[in-house]
């Protein structure tokens, strides 16, 4: 296959992004990682391809590696699409290194949108990671869509995780969200009911 | 009754159930579908049973509890076979006349009859109302023949026969080769072809394979399937049986949402006596075949209609969906080759092997075969579930079918296809109605939700209303939907609030075109269309909103003004009386005068003004008149009388 121009030979069962990565070729990515099973949910890794004669953009980190396929890592599609998602999180973390170097990259104005500062991108990295490499399941997202968010299981938090704390360095907006809902789930204090879902506001 | 072990003892069976019934024994069928149970379906069965044992006509009439055949609207409906005569809006009052009149002397009770609203005839028979006239009932039809919770009722009128069929009469591809001819299209949103789709799953190299129904029906004013499965349980189940039989599936699942009590019940019941009599279970019909079905209640979450979160919550885990780069029908459940179908596409399947492709396909347009069940809902006269071929024009089905708009109101739009669907103004209202031309003109066919708006409606709170419903159902796994919904919704809720800024209307593309083209399953990927179809047929709308903040329809509450004309208030005290704020001020004799601080924009006024005098007045975009001088304000009658 081509990437950028580049021909790439992929191994079996390779998603595209591991194909460039392996030719090192560089995509974004904010909820990949090498040691996670693919999750698709950020969409910053979004690339063009063209294969049997038509064009379309696929999420690479996902996405197969087939022969004779065409990938385009850049396009003026591609950057549109990867700005507009970079100022929709940075309205939730306006400091996250990681948002405002690639911000810079793609011209995102992190003013765009009305700020709702909750820090987490819900990348799932902490969530996954806890459950697919660590098997603790000492984090997990609760409720759904727009309301969702990260909490500690404090009955699992208040054993596993003061050892562990992996996952602090995977979280794109600087742990602030992982670091801080440790800590509030381990001082509201053990397994008694004290998985109530508080919020920001309270500390 | 034991297992029913071959084709023969499926029609001895059959026979004797018909030797049985006399088709000149009266009948009584009153629909217990949902729709009808609220207004009081069962009590009138109840009095039907109470009153034919108090008359002592057990032994000559029959009753029977049958789903919905769709006309909601004047509901309950009772159906009198063998003559079919329909009475409409039955209370259990109406009962020892309609026993007395119809079913002993054998007249028809007029005042029960369907009277149409515009030559004033009333009419006596279920297919001459002009609802019904114009509709094809392929699928729906048997619904008020038969008791949806009896599967000898399902046998009596042939059912299971195309399952025979299949079984006995032909190979499993002859049966894919007859649904691919029949190029049925999936009924649940997609369209794709269910023979395709089968096909793919029959040749993945994966023995275990698996069949499923789809009953997660989570569009708002969308109830065709829940009709379907509630009204005539065992044509699902024998479509499913018999396609489960092509793919070459040995196991399926009906994934049903909770919500949908009846339909739970009646499907898990029709499954049960489709295992006693051998339609389900081990070496069917002594075929050799076996099929298991077990019922998957869904626990209330909109995106799990959509295929990859549906077998992600079916293995157990949240619904979310996940990247389709590989069809499901490849690799579906638990990595497993997997037909997901739509309930309206599986009751399809036993017409097209009884009556063959060839009769399916004479109904339709080029690329859409057969007929769609719609539920035709809004400010529309006749609300009910309708079934048409596919190609009526939607002015037929709104028109002819629907009895237009109530009121005396103009139509505006019509929104297809459920929230993600689009809504088509009036000048297109001869748009055939099939999977490609709705698709064309913006919105789609989606399972079958049709909601008609008049000119009250705002179309952009319309956007808004189902932005704001797919904000709400976004599993929130990806971020074009998630946050891109969330920031439309946003900005659709402000400018409804007359703080919509310029500017906003391109923002709004933008985020649309991100969601399509980034989202990670079809409720993203389409969930921008309330938008896109609205501003590309009434731009004007938002833009009256966001440059003079005004509300063409005068339906956004923060927009709009209510006003009472000084020289038409009669200072009657109505409105004085029955506004819940007391923001009227005003006496007797006094002009009454709104106070704009307190009004909260309710209506009452303007609905409890006297239409002789109809003095007040809706008004946006412009400012309210600054109330009448003080000393002006008494109404000296006479004086008004000699002008």
């Amino acid at each position: 296959m081509h990437i950028d121009g580049k021909e790439v030979t992929a191994g079996e069962g390779m998603t595209v992004l591991e194909a460039a990565q392996s030719a090192g070729i560089f995509i974004p990515t904010l909820c990949y990682h090498e040691k996670l099973e693919p999750f698709g949910g950020c969409r910053i890794c979004i690339v063009e391809v063209e294969s049997r004669g038509s064009t379309r953009l696929v999420v690479s980190c996902v996405y197969p590696a087939e022969e004779n396929l065409v990938v385009r890592t850049r396009s003026e599609k591609v950057n549109k699409i990867r700005k507009t998602l970079l100022e929709l999180l940075l309205a939730h973390a306006p400091d996250s290194p990681q948002l405002r170097e690639l911000a810079l990259e793609y011209g995102a104005n992190k003013d765009r949108f009305e700020k709702e500062a909750s820090f987490c991108i819900h990348c799932g990295l902490c969530v996954r990671y806890c459950a697919e490499v660590k098997k603790k399941n000492a984090v997990g997202f609760v409720d759904r869509g727009i309301r969702k968010e990260i909490s500690f299981i404090p009955e699992v938090a208040s054993k596993e995780c003061n050892n562990c704390k992996e996952c602090f360095p995977l979280c794109p907006t600087s742990y602030l969200q992982a670091a801080f809902v440790l800590t509030e789930a381990l001082a509201s204090g053990g397994p008694c009911g004290c998985f109530t879902g508080q919020t920001f506001e309270k500390v | 009754m034991g297992r029913l072990k071959s084709p023969g003892e499926v029609t001895k069976f059959r026979q004797e159930i018909l030797s049985k019934r006399d088709s000149n024994t009266p009948c009584i069928s009153v629909c217990v579908g949902t729709g009808c149970l609220a207004s009081g379906a069962s009590e009138v069965l109840a009095a039907f049973k109470t009153e034919i044992a108090k008359q002592g006509l057990n032994a000559e009439v029959d009753t029977k509890g049958t789903g919905c055949p769709g006309f909601c609207e004047r509901g309950p409906v009772v159906v009198i076979y063998p003559e079919e005569i329909c009475y409409l809006q039955v209370t259990p009052g109406d009962v020892p006349e309609i026993i007395t009149r119809t079913i002993k002397e054998k007249k028809v009770v007029d005042r029960l009859l369907y009277v149409d609203p515009n030559s004033g005839e009333k009419v006596t028979h279920e297919s001459e109302i002009p609802f019904y006239k114009h509709q094809k009932r392929n699928v729906i039809g048997n619904n008020i023949k038969i008791d949806s919770q009896s599967i000898d009722d399902y046998l009596a009128v042939g059912g299971y026969s195309a399952l025979v069929k299949a079984l006995t009469q032909m190979t499993d591809e002859q049966v894919l080769a007859e649904v691919k001819k029949s190029n049925l299209r999936g009924r649940g949103g997609g369209g794709f072809p269910a023979g395709r789709k089968w096909e793919g799953s029959r040749k993945a190299p994966e023995k275990i394979k698996y069949v499923l129904v789809n009953a997660d029906e989570g569009d708002p004013g969308a109830f065709m399937d829940r009709a379907l499965l509630e009204g005539n349980p065992h044509s699902v189940l024998e479509g499913l049986v018999i396609g489960a039989y092509a793919v070459g599936s040995h196991q399926g699942y009906v994934y049903v949402r909770q919500e949908y009590p009846l339909a739970v019940k009646n499907i898990n019941l029709a499954i049960q006596q489709a295992e006693e009599y051998g339609f389900l279970g081990e070496n069917i019909l002594g075929t050799g075949f076996d099929f298991t079905v077990k019922v998957h209640k869904g626990a209330g979450a909109f995106v799990c209609g959509e295929s990859t979160a549906l077998m992600t919550a079916l293995e157990g885990r949240v619904g979310e969906p996940r990247p389709k780069y590989i069809r499901s029908n490849i690799r579906g459940l638990w990595n497993r080759p997997t037909v997901l179908n739509n309930v309206e596409t599986w009751a399809n399947v036993p017409l097209i092997i009884d009556k063959g492709a060839d009769w399916f396909t004479r109904l339709g347009t080029e690329g859409s075969k057969g007929t769609k069940i719609f539920s035709l809902v809004g400010k529309i006269t006749n609300t009910g579930l309708v079934e048409v071929p596919m190609g009526i024009t939607l002015k037929d089905i709104i028109y002819k079918i629907g009895g237009g708009i109530p009121g005396g109101k103009k139509f505006k739009a019509v929104q297809t296809g459920g929230p993600s669907g689009g809504c088509i103004p009036g000048e297109l209202l001869d748009l055939p109605v099939d999977f490609d031309e709705l698709t064309k003109a913006g919105s789609m066919m989606g399972s079958g939700g049709m909601i008609v708006m008049d000119e009250d409606t705002c179309m952009v709170d319309v956007a808004r209303y189902f932005i704001h419903f797919l904000t709400d159902e976004s599993c929130g796994k990806c971020l074009p939907c998630r946050e891109g919904l969330r920031q439309m919704d946003r900005i659709l809720t402000h400018i409804t609030e007359g703080k919509g800024k310029e500017g906003d209307i391109a923002i709004l593309e933008e985020l649309s075109e991100t969601a399509v083209e980034a989202s990670l399953c079809a409720l993203g990927k389409t969930a921008p269309n309330p938008f896109l179809s609205t501003i590309r047929y009434f731009r004007d709308e938002y833009e009256a909103h966001i440059k003079e903040k005004r509300c063409p329809a005068l339906s956004c509450k923060a927009l709009i003004s209510y006003y009472i004309d000084p020289d038409k208030c009669q200072a009657c005290m109505i409105c004085l009386k029955k506004c819940p704020v007391e923001a009227i001020d005003g006496g007797k004799k006094k002009i009454h005068i709104i106070n704009q601080e307190k009004c909260t924009r309710c209506g009452t006024c303007i609905e409890v003004c006297p239409t002789r005098f109809g003095a007040v007045k809706k008004i946006s975009g412009e400012p309210v008149p600054s109330p009448i001088p003080e000393e002006e304000r008494m109404i000296d009658r006479k004086v008004k009388k000699n002008e």
